[in-house]
């Protein structure tokens, strides 16, 4: 039985899961051997963690409160770096907002 | 000889270009199909590879956001979900352009029905990736334009602007487009002069152009007296601009060392994106229209919005104004149609008139204000009465949060001066903590010349010695009695108002991002 794994985050980057950080979110996701999925609500739609035409048309907003899941090899692992990355701000916090 | 026709637009970058127009929406090479449906697909693929190579080579070449939304192209291209649709139409019938075509614009129609402005901005990246596979695809790897030419369309792709060589000048013009696109982020950071929104000409717009994007208009078929008089303007901008860059990074301050405060009023939360806070003193204004758009915004978005700009702006205030709809700034479902909306229900008047809408707002004013130091004002207070009611009622809503235990902070509560009534009789405002001079309104209210009617455009004078004594009055009455007075309207960021502004006794000015530099500058002159 392959292994699952299921979180959720609040999205607190400034104007939601747009371009910058969905690039680099699926980036992350493709490191992993677990079917990764989104959500906005715990009911689904589901979406592709791994391609950046179905993240982004997710349009999850600042404030979402995104679900994420995983199936397969590393699904836990796949789960904890991706609520991570979404915790760190995506890497960017407060600097980006001053240079953008 | 025709007339001489100029379109007026939205500046999304100052500056001025003259130029040829280039059509941007000028028809495409035309594509040659292949034979069978699996070297459409070749075909396709090979076209998309191509967009690729050429994107990652403009990546190395491109710095910060350039190279970010590159890298959101390359990203979107090497999603075979991007393309899965075009593919499954080659495979039942369909040329590989066309196909691609059809699926992008699906993809496209997505994003433009977005309700948020981020997303549906989004659809511009989307329209550049389709264009760039098409040209790969007719080997038209963009169309030769003519040095300082006038990029003129619908819309333009991010990509198209930074293939654009613009060291010989140029400018961009769009009958469409948002101050708030990628492309107006870049083309201010470029210092290309831009403006949006132009609409749709009488007659084809074509030939030679003068670009103002200073004011935002473009003047098409100019005669020689327009031409003379557009290069003055235009070099007496970038005279003002040099040497206003030198005093963008300094606190402002007159001739004589008497230090002023420079504001910065914002409309949208991502206009802070552009702006280094150590460049200004806070937010003087922002406005809150922007939320009340196509639907009513709820509390969370409204709280979100706040937050942003009071995180940006660290400790320095941030003077949030409840919404002022109503007037020139109609918004469905929320204010009425009256025959002299300028006098009607407008500003805090409608608020006090909607409480259901106006709690919303004060709730999420209440939760924002512990992410910062922030200020609200009320518009068009005419009577204490009307602040007061609007103070009681963040009390209420303070004590309701208190008592479920919601974190939140009451701000200190200011009002416009706008309204005649408030300039003549300050005194009678006992217990507001600011004073902010609102001095479109209050101008159009004292000379009694609406300020969307171009035929009394002339009345309108900030400079006008009535508006002024009142101006001046509001600031002694201010620095008498330890209340703070500011001006948030045009004039602040008018270097020909400032002196007058200055001498009238203010020493707080809140201009446009844009003025910030040319505003500190204006400053430095004063004598006082």
């Amino acid at each position: 039985m392959s292994a699952t794994a299921e979180a959720t985050i609040l999205i607190t980057h400034a104007v939601g899961l747009h371009a910058r950080p969905s690039v680099k979110f699926t980036k992350l996701a493709k490191t992993f051997a677990a079917d990764v999925e989104i959500a906005l609500a715990a009911n689904g739609p589901w979406f592709d963690a791994k391609s950046i035409v179905k993240v982004m048309a997710a349009k999850a907003p600042k404030g979402t409160v995104l679900h994420i899941r995983a199936s397969g090899d590393g699904a836990k692992d796949a789960v904890e770096a991706l609520v991570d990355l979404v915790r760190r701000d995506f890497d960017e916090g407060a600097d980006h907002a001053r240079t953008a | 000889m025709p007339a001489p026709l100029r379109l007026q637009g939205i500046c999304a970058s100052a500056g001025y270009a003259e130029g040829p127009l280039f059509d941007l929406d000028r028809p495409s090479a035309v594509y040659a199909s292949q034979a069978s449906a699996a070297e459409e697909k070749v075909a396709l693929a090979a076209a998309i590879g191509k967009a690729v190579s050429r994107l990652t080579a403009m990546v190395d070449a491109a710095d910060g956001d350039a190279a970010d939304i590159l890298e959101f192209h390359i990203a979107m291209l090497e999603d075979a979900a991007l393309s899965a649709p075009a593919f499954a139409s080659i495979g039942s019938g369909l040329p590989a352009d066309l196909a691609w075509r059809q699926a992008l614009d699906a993809e496209i129609a997505g994003y433009e029905a977005s309700d948020q402005d981020y997303f549906r901005a989004r659809a511009a990246d989307l329209r550049d990736i389709r264009d760039q596979v098409l040209r790969a695809l007719t080997d038209d790897g963009g169309s030769a334009v003519a040095a300082g030419a006038i990029l003129y369309g619908d819309d333009i792709a991010p990509t198209r602007f930074l293939e654009t060589d613009w060291s010989a000048g140029g400018g961009i013009a769009l009958k469409a487009g948002s101050a708030a696109s990628h492309v107006a982020m870049l083309a201010r950071a470029r210092g290309v002069p831009m403006v949006v929104g132009l609409g749709e000409p009488a007659k084809t717009a074509e030939g030679f152009v003068l670009l103002d994007a200073e004011h935002g208009t473009i003047a098409l078929a100019p005669s020689p007296t327009e031409i003379e008089a557009f290069r003055l303007s235009s070099s007496s901008f970038a005279a003002r601009q040099g040497k206003a860059q030198a005093f963008l990074a300094k606190p402002a301050a007159t001739r004589a060392g008497t230090a002023v405060r420079v504001q910065v009023n914002i409309a949208y939360p991502s206009d802070v994106d552009g702006i280094d806070v150590s460049t200004c003193d806070g937010v003087g204004l922002m406005r809150t229209e922007f939320l009340f758009g196509k639907t009513l915004p709820d509390e969370e978005t409204q709280y979100h919005a706040y937050r942003k700009v009071l995180e940006w702006a660290g400790e320095k205030p941030v003077t949030i104004r409840t919404v002022d709809a109503g007037g020139d700034k109609p918004v469905p479902g929320f204010t009425v149609a009256e025959t002299n909306p300028f006098l009607g229900l407008r500003g805090i008047r409608l608020s006090l008139a909607r409480l259901d809408i106006f709690r919303i707002q004060i709730r999420a004013l209440l939760r924002a204000a512990i992410h910062g130091n922030l200020k609200v004002m009320f518009p068009m207070i005419a009577t204490p009465d009307e602040y007061e009611r609007a103070a009681a009622l963040f009390a209420e809503e303070q004590a309701a949060l208190a008592a479920r235990g919601v974190a939140h902070k009451m701000p200190p509560l200011g009002i416009m001066v706008e309204v005649p009534s408030v300039a003549i009789a300050p005194e009678a405002f006992d217990g507001v903590a600011f004073f902010s001079i609102g001095s479109n309104d209050l101008t159009q209210y004292v000379m009694a010349a609406a300020r969307d009617n171009a035929a009394v455009a002339h009345l309108n004078s900030v400079r006008h010695p009535a508006v002024l004594r009142l101006i001046g009055s509001v600031a002694a009455f201010g620095q008498e009695n330890g209340v703070p007075v500011s001006l948030c309207g045009d004039a602040g960021g008018d270097p020909a108002s400032i002196p007058a502004l200055i001498e009238a006794g203010l020493r707080d000015l809140s201009v446009a991002p844009a003025q910030l530099a040319m505003a500190k500058a204006a400053i430095a002159e004063v004598p006082v």
